[in-house]
This record gives C-alpha cells, structure tokens and sequence, in this order.
C-alpha cells in the first residue's frame, strides 16, 4: 500500500515525514496510510521510534519534514475528537479515587474547564463504553487498583467515548500476560471490523496480532516500510529497512526475525516471547 | 446539661471576638486546603506544597520585617516560590523535585535572617513564633476579608479546572494529545496551592500549613474512591479539626500550667493527625480490593469478545 494507491478513502496519511530530536535523525521518510475500519500494526524493536510516530499524528511532535493529513486536512489540530489516544502507561497511584467509570467519564469532557456533574444520559454513555471493551464488571473499582489488561481495557473505553475515527494505542500489550492480550487484540479487532474504527496499534511483538491485523507498519532504523503483512515481513524488506541482512523464520504459526549477523542469541524463554529480537537496530 | 455543656466548652467562647474571627477565618482555610489538598496528593506534589510552606515562610518573616501583614508576604512568596519552581523544573516530575530543593534551602536561609533581623529591630520576640507555627487567635479581623477572597478565588480556580487536572495526573501526555495546555494548567494549580498554603500558615504556622493541606486530603483519600466525595470528605475533616483545635485551645486556659493557653496549632494538627491515623483503624481495604479483582478475573473469558 503505496501513498499514491489510496487517495480518497484514507482516513490517515503520513507523506515522508521526518523527525529530529536533539539534533538526532529519528525518523526519515516515514510515508503510510489507514483507511477507516483498518487495524494496523505500528511494529519494531524498542527505541525504533515508534512513540515518536504516534505523537507525530497526534500533533504533540513537530517534524523538520514531511505532512500529516488526517481525514483530509494537514496540521492535525490536538483535541480535534477525530482521534482516540491510549497512552503506554498512566502515571497513577492506586490511592487516586478515580474509579473505572470516572476515568471513561474523562473521555467525554476532561479536556473542558468546569465540574463534573453526574447525569443519566452521561451514566449511560460511560457503561455504553465500559461493555463494548469488557470491562464494565469492574466499573466501580478504582482504576489504580486494576490489573495492566483491565486498566487498558478502561482506557480504551475512555478514547471511544469521544467517537474518534481513528484509535491510537502506544504498546497497549506491553508487560500483558498472554489472556490478556488475546482479550485486548480482539476488542481492537472487532472495533475495527464491526464499527469501522481505524486502529493504530504499536507492539515490539508482531505475533499478538499476526492473526488480526490487516495491514503492518514496521519502523526500524528510522524508517518505514508498510503494507499487508505477508508482504512486509519478509526478508528482502526488512533487510533493504535494517540495511543488514534480516532472516523472516515462520516457526510454529509465529513470526521470528532474526539479523544474519546477529551473534547474541537472546535467552531462550525470551526468544519464544518475543518475535521481534529488541536488539536487532544495533545488529 | 447546661452544666456539663459548659464544662466542656468554656463559658464566653462564641462572644469572644478573637474566638469568632478564629472560626470563620479556620473554615475558610479548612475548605480551602480540603479541596486543593485531594488535588496535591493526587498530583503527588505534596512536597512541592511543603516547600511553597517553606519559601511563605520567607515571605512572612520579610512582611514582619517591612512592617506589612504578614498574609501578604506568605502569598506573595508562595506565587513567587511557585512561578519559580514551575520555571526551573517543568519536563519531568523528578527535576521538579530538585529543582524545589534548591529554592527550598534558600528561601529558609533568607527567613532566618529577616526573622533575626525583625526581632532585633522591634523587640516583638512573639512575631517568629506567630509566623512559624501561627496563632488563629491574634488573627487581626482587618485582613478576615482579604483572607476569604483569597480562598474564594484558590477555590473556584480548582473548581473550573478540576476535570483537566484529573486527566492530567491520569496522563499528561494523554491530555495534551486531547488539546490541554498541560503546563498552562500546571502553574495555575501551583498558584491556588500557594494560595492554600499561604492561608493555612495563617492559621496554624507557616511551618505546619501542610498539615491542614495534606493531612485531611490523605485522610479522605483513604476513605473514599470518587474525587467529588474526598473533596467533601477533606473540607469536613479539616473544618471539624480546626473547631475541635479552638475549643480545645480556648479551654485549655483552664489547663496547667495555668492561666497560660496551649498553641491552637498544637491541637489542629495533632486532631489531623489522629483522624489520618484512625483512617488506619477501618476494615482493611486491600481485602476488597483483592475480591473485586478476583471476581472480576473468573468472569474474564466469559464476556471478552470473541
């Protein structure tokens, strides 16, 4: 999926962005497109860059080249409800008296000044939310005393309720165990086939989604290379990104990518875990 | 009963006018510190609270020094501290703390001198006691109205910025994807807290003013899940503290060694104190928290979608 193949349906569009940061190269030639209902794998090794992409499309991260259309328009405008953020992680204390159901409640109006006052029609909206993602059976506890999955289920309910067009996860599976996770990538699965949502997930382990995403981003070395799947896990692709020689093993229905030159084998339980080997951009 | 009732309160307490400026000027702040406080240990800038404590005090020790009231030093300094530390150390929670560190050590410094310097020059050796750990009593009923102007405005500041605080201290980087202007926010906050501050270090002391900020906020924070009701919850502590405190301290005329009353900042912050630690006392809550997960838990592969 080149940029020149889709024009009108594209929800997002990334033209060749590039990002400096502390006189660092971080990103160059970066290009890619969503459409509506398309969930997309914004995969790579840590440090690849793939936080800096996401706050790129939010419009919290200037670039020093290149444009973000969303739905159309450049200069994406923060705020603007067309998109729906789950950041990496929350930085909460178990002792904040928030419960689930006051953080979804965030996601409506947190953003404006003025009090919070309960309502009905708001009350509905928030449950709404909290069983579209599973998580309404928890609702009233509070949100630092959930596990990871659950507080990610909560903060996924929280971007929905403002009915953005795209979702923006930032490593959403991190640190998850493996129900969990399944739990997690079918909730954005079905968010995306049934309600037409563009999600966005970004994962340093392809093999969570293998099964669910349409199409994968996959950023190393500062760029980018994008298209269904099959196409872009491959060895000559992920080579020509790496700019050394990259081996795609497919090993028991799970993806493995391995640098030629790469002599440090991670441990072996970690290996089994991890598709992508986290050391590869120093290969 | 009327006579126990006066065994217990005094007689003469509510037409002593002193006593009266006490309680209404102790409510305010109590409401004031409730509601800033649930905000400051949220954002877990309870240090960042006892620091603006510790540069009001330089500003109190300077206003007696100069001759002003002694409010306008606390709050010109806790603003001032504020703005500075928002300066210094705005990125990361981690630099702030250094950051409050170093305006911190020297703003005590320059307290010590101004207090020396004041006591030198007017002979009042009571004033550093007063500024220090305060006296609601000698509380001059000229400054009652600019005293609840103050906590008037550090309150419906919080009010009209309570939902983006809660996101903010959810996520910073969530709220500013969501259009905040996270640090515009940030320095308005420290300012209602240097507000707080300054008004408790009216009441009971500048060096005890984070008592009545964070104690009941931490109180309250322990005994209810929703923002709304550890709001209330704080205010109620703090109120029924502070009149407890005066009562006591109005009594404690009648203590030995006689004649001489103990320090109403005593009594406030020991009945803060004692609230918080009775807080302790109530049915542990890990045991439901753990139940609630659990329960949640079981039920987990029945409702994931498929």
């Amino acid at each position: 999926m080149t940029p020149e193949t889709t024009t009108n349906h594209d929800l997002l569009r990334l033209e060749n962005i590039g990002v400096k940061l502390g006189g660092r190269q971080i990103l160059t030639g970066v290009s890619f497109t969503v459409a509506p209902g398309q969930f997309t794998g914004l995969i790579g090794p840590n440090g690849a860059g793939k936080t800096t992409l996401l706050r790129v499309i939010l419009g919290l991260q200037p670039t020093t080249e290149g444009r973000v259309l969303l739905n159309g328009s450049t200069r994406p405008r923060r705020g603007g409800g067309l998109i729906g953020y789950v950041p990496q992680k929350l930085s909460i204390d178990p002792d904040v008296p928030l419960r689930a159901r006051d953080v979804v409640g965030l996601g409506i109006d947190g953003h404006k000044l003025g009090f919070p006052l309960p309502s009905a029609s708001r009350r509905q909206l928030v449950t709404e939310a909290l069983v579209a993602v599973g998580a309404d059976r928890y609702a009233d506890a509070r949100i630092g005393e959930l596990s990871g999955g659950e507080q990610q289920r909560v903060m996924i309910a929280h971007a929905l309720i403002g009915k953005p067009r795209l979702l923006l996860l930032d490593e959403p599976l991190a640190n998850l165990d493996l129900k969990s996770e399944q739990g997690i990538v079918s909730v954005l699965a079905r968010l995306a086939h049934e309600q037409g949502i563009a999600v966005l997930i970004s994962a340093h382990d392809l093999n969570p989604l293998l099964r669910e995403i349409d199409t994968v981003v996959y950023v190393a070395a500062g760029r980018a290379a994008a298209g269904p799947t099959d196409e872009v896990i491959r060895s000559e692709v992920l080579s020509a990104l790496y700019g050394s020689d990259v081996e795609v093993l497919h090993v028991h229905g799970r993806v493995l990518v391995i640098a030629g030159d790469e002599q440090q084998e991670p441990q072996a339980h970690h290996q089994a875990e991890t598709g992508v080997v986290a050391s590869l951009d120093r290969g | 009963m009327g006579h126990i009732f006066s065994y217990i309160v005094e007689p003469g307490l509510l037409s002593s006018g002193p006593v009266r400026t006490a309680l209404l000027v102790g409510t305010v702040v109590a409401v004031t510190s409730g509601v800033v406080g649930v905000f400051t240990v949220i954002r877990g800038q309870s240090f960042a609270g006892h620091s603006l404590a510790d540069v009001a005090t330089t500003g109190g020790a300077g206003a007696f020094l100069v001759g002003l009231n002694q409010f306008w030093g606390f709050l010109l300094a806790g603003v001032a501290g504020a703005a500075i530390m928002e300066l210094i150390g705005v990125q990361r929670r981690r630099g702030r703390d250094v950051a409050t560190g170093v305006v911190l050590g020297a703003a005590l410094g320059a307290a010590a001198l101004f207090l020396y310097l004041g006591t030198q020059t007017s002979s009042t050796t009571g004033a550093s006691f007063t500024i220090l750990f305060g006296s609601m009593f000698v509380i001059s009923p000229d400054t009652v109205p600019a005293l609840i102007a103050s906590g008037v405005v550090a309150l419906v500041v919080i009010a009209v910025l309570s939902r983006v605080l809660l996101l903010t201290s959810l996520s910073p980087e969530l709220a500013a994807a969501r259009g905040v202007p996270v640090r515009a926010v940030g320095i308005a906050y420290l300012a209602a807290l240097a507000v707080a501050v300054s008004l408790s270090a009216v009441v009971i002391g500048a060096v005890l003013s984070t008592a009545l900020l964070i104690g009941p906020a931490a109180t309250a924070l322990r005994v209810t899940k929703r923002p709304t009701r550890a709001m209330a919850a704080a205010t109620l502590i703090g109120t029924v503290a502070t009149w407890l405190g005066i009562l006591l301290a109005y009594d404690s005329y009648y203590w030995p060694p006689h004649g001489h009353g103990w320090s109403v900042s005593f009594f406030v912050v020991a009945l803060v104190v004692l609230g918080y630690l009775l807080s302790y006392v109530r049915r542990p809550r890990r045991d439901r928290r753990s139940q609630v997960a659990a329960q949640a838990r079981e039920e987990e592969p029945a409702c994931s979608p498929a």
